[in-house]
């Protein structure tokens, strides 16, 4: 994916340099250094493994694979992955200069290991069930396809059948080309989908990773009941190497960054990958309680007799 | 009139590229020009309430076929100072935002809603990216996919990626024989995908924009006829479209009348299917839900 790499070519303070084939390769060998993309230092390949690929020194998030965020997030065992069988087709007989899709599609499939780009299923995280939809960015850039949209929306309806929240890891690049427009009415899909989960009152909590653009930011992936971002991750619409060629100005310091979206009130918070899973059991507690007034009862008159001031109300 | 033609073969009719040109064509009608000769006491509304008015994305409030309708549309300018005003039908966060107030304005008087798309896409820049540019089109996308009155949007000229789809999550999609409606733009996917942004109209063709193809792919349930190209006889081609809208508004508000509860949740019900089943995959086990489904060996 030469061409999805070249767009989002990091530069400057939150865009390390780093040759493309230290990521592409999934299987990193055990015993090695890695350097940090961001502050150089060189990091112990098991060390990095221990600390949620997490650079120890500057905190720099590397990439992770669909699969390794399912493994640090989900209870062990508790993953139970749905629609394997759900497959890519080429519609449009789609050919560039790279070759037939069908090919590309073969020869990602190889290469990645993933049939597809995006992988759902059930899970618990903190032994609270959740549906999981988790994009993996090494598959033609995570780009959203008809495959994409299918086994999103039927994740969605699972959620909303079993009253399940629902948890969005999304990193990508956006709809995806050689689809033409079925591609890009996936964006209509999965949002009428969630539509209706939002009907039905089941939680959307939706994880903003690096990088995260086009048709993904703007449709599922940023209507969630919450937004939550990795630090320094790149999010926006349009990529920023296409806004500088367009309006020829310099782009601002931080530009389209997870702090620089905090900042400008579009998603509710930043959360360092250490603090993930915790952050979602806290925020998967507090939308599991049922809200009727019966039972909130009991537990606020039990508030109300334990903080009555002293002195007030009783001699 | 004829409301539908069958549709020529390619080699018959204008190339894909050249479709491309047509939809840009200067003098195309644009949604004011279709507003002014469909309907009548038009009252435009203004602004999103937080930021400003977008004056590439128009909206308000008219009359068409007896009823008050809301309308929702992309304007291009006439000429180089009105494109500038308008930003060349690009939309702002802003403008998506207006469409979005202007939706739920709509539904909670009844009125139905016609979208006319007709923009190259949402305007990339820095301000837009600060103002949220991709959550202001998710949140149009939503509004408009449960909206509880009758929808229906036509591509008018340029249905350029998210910013057209933005005003397009419609019950019905209807599309002028020479408008195009793409993932991308032709050169935006040959600079990406073919590294040669000078070979967009082979991307043009590679890419099925034109409306014969994608009613061929159940994405567009009617294509209108330009019996000449609609900036050689505007008023004739607006006219077909006029029909053709009220036949489609008419066969909905048929079905789903507005002052009935139950009829608004089977409209909401007949929108999540028509969109649901937008795709092209393959199963290892047949006979799923697919748009596509068939039988592949199992690896």
């Amino acid at each position: 994916m030469p061409a999805m790499r070249d767009f989002f070519h990091r530069r400057g303070k939150f865009r390390p340099e780093r040759a493309d084939d230290e990521r592409a390769d999934p299987q990193i060998p055990e015993d090695l250094w890695i350097k940090c993309p961001r502050c150089a230092e060189l990091i112990y390949s098991r060390e990095l493994e221990r600390n949620d690929q997490v650079c120890p020194k500057c905190t720099y998030h590397f990439r992770l694979r669909a699969r390794e965020r399912i493994a640090q997030l989900a209870d062990p065992g508790s993953f139970s992955e749905w629609d394997t069988n759900v497959r890519p087709e080429d519609p449009l007989d789609f050919v560039d200069s790279a070759g037939p899709y069908d090919r590309k599609l073969e020869q990602t499939e190889a290469k990645s290991g993933e049939p597809e780009a995006l992988i759902v299923g059930g899970a618990t995280i903190a032994s609270a069930p959740v549906v999981l939809a988790v994009s993996d960015f090494e598959f033609l850039g995570a780009s959203m396809g008809s495959v994409y949209g299918e086994k999103l929306m039927r994740a969605i309806e699972r959620a909303g059948e079993r009253q399940v929240p629902l948890v969005t890891i999304s990193s990508s690049g956006g709809a995806r080309m050689h689809e033409g427009l079925f591609a890009l009415m996936q964006m209509a899909k999965t949002v009428t989908a969630l539509a209706r989960l939002g009907r039905a009152g089941v939680p959307h909590i939706s994880l903003l990773a690096d990088p995260c653009y086009g048709g993904v930011t703007a449709s599922y992936a940023t209507v969630a009941d919450v937004v939550l971002a990795e630090p320094g991750a790149l999010i926006g619409f349009a990529g920023p190497r296409v806004i500088e060629q367009i309006t020829r100005q310099k782009l601002p310091e931080g530009f389209q960054t997870a702090e620089f979206l905090l900042e400008h009130g579009m998603i509710d918070a930043i959360v360092p990958r250490a603090e993930l899973a915790a952050t979602l059991a806290t925020l998967l507690r507090l939308y599991s309680r049922p809200n009727s007034a019966a039972n909130a009862a009991p537990a606020l008159d039990m508030a109300v007799r334990n903080t009555q001031p002293a002195g007030l109300g009783r001699d | 009139m004829t409301d539908r033609v069958p549709h020529a073969e390619p080699s018959a009719g204008p190339t894909a590229w050249e479709r491309v040109k047509l939809a840009r064509h200067g003098d195309r009608p644009h949604a004011f020009d279709y507003l002014q000769e469909l309907t009548t006491d038009w009252v435009e509304l203004h602004g999103d309430r937080a930021f400003g008015d977008d004056r590439a994305l128009i909206g308000g409030l008219a009359t068409f076929a007896g009823q008050t309708i809301m309308v929702l549309g992309h304007q291009k300018g006439n000429d180089t100072k009105e494109n500038l005003a308008r930003n060349f039908g690009m939309a702002r966060p802003e403008g998506y935002r207006k469409a979005e107030r202007l939706m739920r304005h709509a539904e909670k008087f009844g009125f139905p809603v016609l979208t006319l798309i007709d923009t190259p896409g949402a305007e990339p820049g820095i301000g837009s990216e600060e103002r949220g540019q991709a959550n202001a089109i998710a949140e149009s996308l939503l509004t408009m996919a449960d909206l509880g009155v009758p929808t229906v949007a036509v591509v008018i000229g340029e249905g350029g990626s998210g910013g057209a789809l933005a005003i397009g999550v419609a019950d019905r999609i209807l599309m002028l024989e020479n408008a195009i409606y793409a993932v991308a733009s032709p050169e935006a996917c040959a600079a990406i995908l073919w590294k040669d942004a000078g070979r967009a109209a082979e991307a043009a063709a590679t890419m099925r924009i034109t409306a014969a193809d994608l009613e061929q792919f159940g994405i567009v349930d009617e294509v209108i006829a330009e019996v000449v190209p609609a900036h050689v006889r505007p008023k004739d081609t607006i006219r077909a479209t006029g029909i053709a809208i009220a036949r489609h508004l008419r066969a909905l508000q048929d079905v789903h009348p507005r002052d009935d509860l139950s009829a608004i949740e089977r409209l909401r019900a007949a929108r999540y299917e028509r969109f649901r089943r937008i795709g092209a995959w393959r199963e290892t086990v047949p006979g799923a839900n697919g748009y596509v489904a068939d039988a592949i060996s199992p690896r």
